[in-house]
């Protein structure tokens, strides 16, 4: 099939960028959305213009490294990371447009590409359980109630891909806080740090200039691993207990 | 930027200088508005049981508490809850929607939105738009500064002297601003409920979002019926 | 031309020299296999806590093995200085690992100890590995789950709470510690936390973006890393009193495999060709069910969980004709579940390298399913059918969810109506810079860790057990015997160093090349054909023939390459395919010298399989007589240089050495 796509070039981050057009034939179905770019960057490549620069790794879904805007779309049109999205979603003679996410805390290296470290910030800030290595004491001491270890699980999958923000109209990053909140405030380990945790994250949040949330649902509607949007009440009921115990 | 090699983290972080102690603040402003415009709607509805028994019950608003609270105590008492609290709500609010904009100045050259309801957007101009109405609505039927027809005795016959037909525009009025509530009471109580962590699971949310409709269409809606009854002469 | 100590004259004659025979010095060889960690840890040196802060540890890597390492380091006090290419160490490629992590808990009370699991890895890994660091491995196994518990790893649990297990292919016990299928997705984040814990704390500093491209040596001794900031271009230079890569595997040669588009060799052949030895490099691991490859511009293949042969059957039609039927058509009578056929003892749960060799014969033998390509069909059932009556199809989809999910996303195809369609692709790397008993390679001061060291595994690994070898290494090897190393450090140099100049030239010089060739062909082109050549002549089945010609071409490869790859852009922005271009580069030359060790290596071994050499019934025959040794491959300089083979023999005291069976 043909295609259109319009991608969004930008040389660096100091520089002003724009949408470019592009055409494209012998796309096939099978590709993924990645491949597909892969095979406009060869034949960009052949004609000397600079390829597309965009971020991915795994190409399967679960680094978090891929992120585009496709057609208004954090990650595209599936519930799914862009890597996992295929050519089958689309038709022929379609027109793509391709942006990067697009938040003041993840600014714009090249091209498609951001800079996501605030994430790596936020969890510096608190995202952790402090165990040093060598003083756990045996992993079956401590049982974990299946259900809680299950809803521990399942927010735990966040892969940090930072679609949640693009999404939002807000720009928050409340779900990807979120996720780390409950993960962890699941747990009996993770109770001790529990109220700092949850302080110190919200405020890194706030410092790296994420907005804050007004409960729209879009970023659940984008994560590509379904988190939903009961961490952000959890969020905020964690830290409307730490409040309460005065921190 | 990148690359970070000396991380910035925040020291000294405070629960209450969150944004979540905003939203926190907003949701609690938020209930006593809940809580004001049920009441408020529920006194309204006496306008069918007559106008005796509707000045009645304004006159009783303003005895409530006597002697131990002066003639209009308990009014002034709501009044002032009601005014800090719009102060508060419209504190937050527009201290989230710079914070919003601040943190994408950058907009999408395409942008769909995929579940987010038309309600939960219009937050905060729904916001702007109760607070002119409730400005509007004051000078109206409270202070009577804006006098739309003539100068009526009791609070039953401004009522529903304002309503009447020959100023349609009136009743426009507060019915689009009935519309701008039901709107934002829609998201604003599944909002709540997010906000103050009472919805952590799906069911829950469900139920927040079910209490949302409800109410909008409930609250909305009786109030509605007292400028459409008087328009069309069911009540005059 | 070589003199060798085998009784034959080898394969590769003509393309190494022999050198020294090389032994590790480092386990306590005069106690017994058990007693050796203990040993070795009751008589390592220490470091004072009020020095550990003046001392620099430059980590490059940031998957299980880095990660974990760099938080441990720097937990005890240690300066630490962490590298990743990825924009976040979170992202490094063990976040891919999907089935689980071993550990010798005996939480099932089936018979599992420490001794088993060794047994089976020496045993998974046909007798190629080291015994004293496969001991070790199984020994601190235990502590890896407590560990990950504490930190609040989601694993997988019971009604009762307690920890879940399952089994994984290769042995008969069940002791697989699993999340879903994303254990190590939940493994990485909890050593990814832990390392950013440590940033927060002041003891690491996180370089991301960055990629290694030199190793700076002086006198045998590694002194630092020279690194590519990937964003601005810059060239740094990073001097420590230790340097240690944690990179990974070099699995990408192949140019379709399981790994992560970034994953390369770059790191380790820099530091290879700085005179680390490269150790068994041609020991690759084909994993039995990946998704096969469906067309023309595929980047990358995808594993489907070797945990799905605990519920699945493999099965191929017996009937030629019968393959391009809608396999619910094909009746019981007519199916050829081979594995259980073949290994009843196992079943389908035979090790990786077994199990992707027989669906080759199978395909082979025109038996294969899904679509011809060359006059082929690539793949094999995995069929789900039968779990589904017997557990139910809400118990297979808790088990299984994500994966059925993620084969349907790739494929558009219902597994839990059609059965799965796979086939063998390069997975994991056995082979890697050769290390002594404490992870230090034969350059004094760097330390190898994860998949990057060649040490655990041998000439095939059992499944689950790279999570575990890279946590180990990380949080329980390591920080002991990198410790003993810096308890009396090399001294340090400056930048000004000639040793720093020079490499750090190298590294310019490069990259301009690469710039200023302005030949004709893309790098993903090479790096393309250069995969079909190791898939082809270096995969699954080897012989000297193909290996041969493999060399031949490669090098004719190499040499176009230097004279016609096309690289757009300037070095100093984010520029993709420079990045690209220094890796290919490397493969290159990786490429030809595992087709080298696959050459000389005429016996069959695990992963490994030489067409000369084989039983009867087609299974892998081991020549322990000639090939008992770990292949240690010198640097031998540029083009015309040979490289020099220098061999570790291996002996077996804890367990006796005999021809591996699973039937
Ligand atoms: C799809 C898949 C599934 C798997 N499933 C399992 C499983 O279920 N169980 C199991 O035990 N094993 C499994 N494995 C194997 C296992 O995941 C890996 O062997 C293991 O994670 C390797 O960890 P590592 O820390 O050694 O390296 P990696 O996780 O590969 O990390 C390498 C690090 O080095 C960095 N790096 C590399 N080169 C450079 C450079 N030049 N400069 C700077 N930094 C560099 C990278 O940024 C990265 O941080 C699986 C592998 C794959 C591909
Ligand atoms: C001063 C003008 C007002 C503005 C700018 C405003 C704006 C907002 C905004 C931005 C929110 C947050 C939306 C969200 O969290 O999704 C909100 C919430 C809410 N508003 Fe208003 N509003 C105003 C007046 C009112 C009035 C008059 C009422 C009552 C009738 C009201 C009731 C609520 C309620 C119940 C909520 C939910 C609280 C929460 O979000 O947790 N607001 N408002
Ligand atoms: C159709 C809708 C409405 C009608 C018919 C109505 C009617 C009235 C009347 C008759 C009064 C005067 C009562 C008195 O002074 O005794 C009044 C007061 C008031 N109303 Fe409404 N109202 C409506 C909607 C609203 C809404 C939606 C709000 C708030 C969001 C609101 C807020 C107020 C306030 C704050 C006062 C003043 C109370 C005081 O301090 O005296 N009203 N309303
Ligand atoms: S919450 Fe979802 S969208 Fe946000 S970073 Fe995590 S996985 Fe991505
Ligand atoms: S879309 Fe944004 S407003 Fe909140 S619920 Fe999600 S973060
Ligand atoms: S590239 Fe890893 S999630 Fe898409």
């Amino acid at each position: 099939m043909k295609i259109k796509l319009k991608i969004w070039r930008q040389p660096n981050a100091g520089t002003k960028g724009a949408m470019h057009d592009y055409d494209l034939a012998e796309v096939s179905e099978d590709m993924s959305f990645l491949e597909m770019l892969d095979l406009l960057n060869e034949n960009l490549n052949e004609q000397g213009e600079d390829p597309v620069a965009f971020d991915s790794d795994c190409r399967e879904g679960i680094c978090g490294t891929c992120s585009l805007m496709i057609n208004g779309q954090a990650h595209g049109p599936d519930v799914a990371t862009t890597c996992q999205l295929h050519m089958r979603s689309f038709k022929d003679g379609d027109t793509i447009t391709v942006e990067p996410w697009r938040a003041e805390a993840f600014p714009v290296l090249k091209d498609l590409i951001v800079d996501r470290s605030a994430f790596d910030r936020i969890i510096q800030s608190g995202g952790f359980i402090s165990a040093n290595t060598g003083s756990a004491p045996e992993a079956n001491n401590l049982p974990v109630e299946k259900a809680k270890a299950d809803r521990a699980f399942d927010v735990a999958t966040c892969i940090g891909c930072g679609a949640c923000v693009a999404a939002c109209p807000n720009g928050s990053a409340s779900l990807f806080v979120g996720a780390k909140i409950t993960h962890l405030g699941e747990l009996p380990q993770g109770q001790p740090e529990r109220d700092m945790r949850v302080v110190d994250m919200v405020a890194q949040a706030d410092y790296e200039g994420f907005g804050g949330c007004t409960n729209i649902g879009e970023c659940t509607a984008a994560c590509p691993k379904e988190i939903p949007q009961d961490v952000i009440s959890q969020l905020n009921k964690d830290l409307r207990t730490a409040m309460k115990h005065g921190h | 930027m990148t690359c970070v090699a000396t991380p910035t983290l925040v020291k000294g972080s405070r629960s209450t200088r969150s944004t979540i102690a905003l939203k926190i603040l907003m949701a609690v402003t938020g209930l006593v508005f809940i809580g004001y415009v049920l009441l408020h709607m529920y006194g309204n509805l006496k306008v069918f049981a007559g106008q005796e028994a509707f000045d009645e019950y304004a006159h009783h608003l303003r005895t409530f508490g006597e002697p131990m609270l002066p003639y209009g105590g308990l009014l002034w008492v709501i009044r002032a809850v009601l005014l800090l609290s719009v102060i508060g709500h419209a504190y937050s609010a527009f201290a989230l929607w710079s914070r919003a904009s601040k943190a994408r100045t950058h907009k999408y050259v395409m942008m769909k939105a995929v579940t987010a309801t038309l309600s939960s957007r219009m937050m905060r101009w729904g916001g702007v738009a109760l607070l002119l109405f409730v400005v509007f609505h004051l000078l109206h039927l409270t202070t009577h500064t804006i006098n739309v027809n003539g100068d009526p005795g009791s609070p039953y016959e401004r009522l529903v002297s304002s309503f009447q037909p020959g100023q349609w525009w009136v009743a426009v009025i507060y019915l689009l601003a009935m519309l701008a509530l039901a709107m934002h009471l829609r998201h604003g109580v599944f909002s709540v409920s997010q906000t103050l962590g009472y919805s952590n699971n799906a069911r829950s949310r469900a139920r927040a979002n079910f209490a949302g409709v409800f109410l909008a269409v409930v609250i909305a809606g009786g109030f509605a019926l007292v400028p459409l009854s008087i328009l069309f002469g069911i009540v005059d | 031309m070589t003199e060798s100590t085998t009784t034959r004259v080898s394969d590769a004659a003509d393309y190494f020299t022999l050198g020294d025979a090389i032994a590790d010095t480092k386990a306590p060889h005069d106690v017994s296999v058990p007693q050796m960690w203990e040993e070795r840890k009751a008589h390592a040196n220490l470091v004072n806590p009020a020095n550990r802060r003046k001392i620099k540890v430059i980590m490059v890597g940031t998957g299980l093995a880095g990660a974990s390492a760099a938080a441990t380091l720097g937990e005890a006090g240690y300066h630490v200085e962490s590298f990743c290419y990825q924009d976040s160490p979170r992202r490094a490629h063990s976040i891919a690992a999907q089935g689980g992590i071993n550990a010798a808990k005996n939480y099932r009370n089936d018979g599992d100890s420490v001794y088993r699991l060794f047994y089976d890895t020496v045993k998974g890994g046909d007798f190629r590995s080291r015994e004293s660091n496969s001991w070790r491995l199984a020994e601190v196994s235990a502590s890896i789950i407590d560990q990950c518990v504490a930190q609040g790893v989601p694993f997988a649990r019971e009604y009762g709470g307690l920890l879940d297990n399952r089994s994984f292919g290769g042995v008969q016990v069940s002791r697989t510690f699993y999340a879903r299928g994303q254990t190590g997705q939940q493994l990485l984040i909890g050593a990814y936390q832990a390392l950013e814990r440590q940033v927060a704390a002041g003891t690491v500093t996180t370089h991301t973006r960055h990629e290694m491209l030199e190793l700076v040596v002086v006198d045998g001794v590694a002194k630092g890393i020279i690194v590519r900031d990937m964003v601005t271009g810059e060239i740094e230079t990073h001097l420590g009193d230790a340097v240690v890569l944690a990179t990974g595997g070099y699995g990408n040669v192949y140019f379709l495999s399981t790994n992560a588009m970034g994953c390369n060799v770059t790191a380790a052949w820099r530091a290879h060709r700085k005179g680390a030895y490269m150790g068994n490099p041609c020991y690759t691991q084909i994993h039995p069910t990946c998704i096969p490859v469906s067309g023309e511009n595929q980047s990358k293949l995808t594993l489907m969980s070797e945990s799905l042969r605990n519920d699945g059957r493999i099965w191929v039609p017996k009937k030629k004709e019968d393959c391009a039927k809608d396999p619910r058509d094909i009746p019981e009578e007519d199916r050829d579940y081979y594995l259980e056929r073949i290994y009843p003892a196992f079943g389908n749960l035979v090790p990786r390298d077994i199990a992707s060799r027989q669906a080759k014969y199978m395909c082979d033998d025109g038996r294969g399913v899904g679509p011809e390509v060359d006059g082929v069909r690539r793949g094999v059932y995995l069929d789900f059918a039968d779990a589904i009556d017997r557990l139910g199809l809400e118990a297979v989809k808790t088990k299984y969810g994500n994966l059925f999910d993620m084969y349907k996303q790739i494929t558009a195809e219902n597994p839990y109506e059609l059965p799965m369609r796979v086939y063998p692709a390069v997975h994991y790397v056995m082979g890697g810079l050769w290390v002594d008993y404490d992870l230090e390679s034969n350059v004094s001061g760097l330390f190898v860790a994860g998949e990057a060291n060649f040490s655990d595994q041998g000439a095939n690994r059992l499944g689950a057990s790279a999570l575990m070898q890279g946590l180990a290494d990380g949080y329980f090897v390591l920080p002991y015997t990198i410790a003993n190393y810096l308890a009396h450090p090399a001294e340090r140099i400056d930048e000004s160093h000639p040793a720093v100049v020079e490499a750090k030239q190298a590294v310019e010089e490069r990259i301009n090349h690469f710039l200023t060739v302005n030949g004709t062909r893309s790098v993903d082109s090479y790096h393309k054909e250069l995969g079909h050549l190791m898939w082809e002549y270096c995969g699954m089945e080897r012989s000297k023939e193909g290996l041969t010609h493999a060399i031949e071409s490669i090098r004719e490869l190499k040499a176009d390459f230097w004279k016609n790859v096309k690289v757009l852009g300037t070095a100093d922005t984010l520029n993709q395919s420079l990045e690209r271009a220094g890796r290919v580069a490397d493969f290159l030359e990786l490429g030809e010298l595992m087709c080298i060790d696959a050459l000389n290596r005429r016996e069959s071994a695990g992963g490994h399989f030489r067409a000369e050499s084989q039983t009867p019934d087609g299974e892998a025959e081991r020549i322990d007589e000639e090939f008992a040794y770990v292949a240690a491959w010198e640097w031998g300089g540029e083009d015309g240089h040979t490289p020099v083979l220098h061999q570790e023999a291996l002996s077996y005291e804890a367990i006796e050495m005999k021809a591996r069976s699973y039937k």
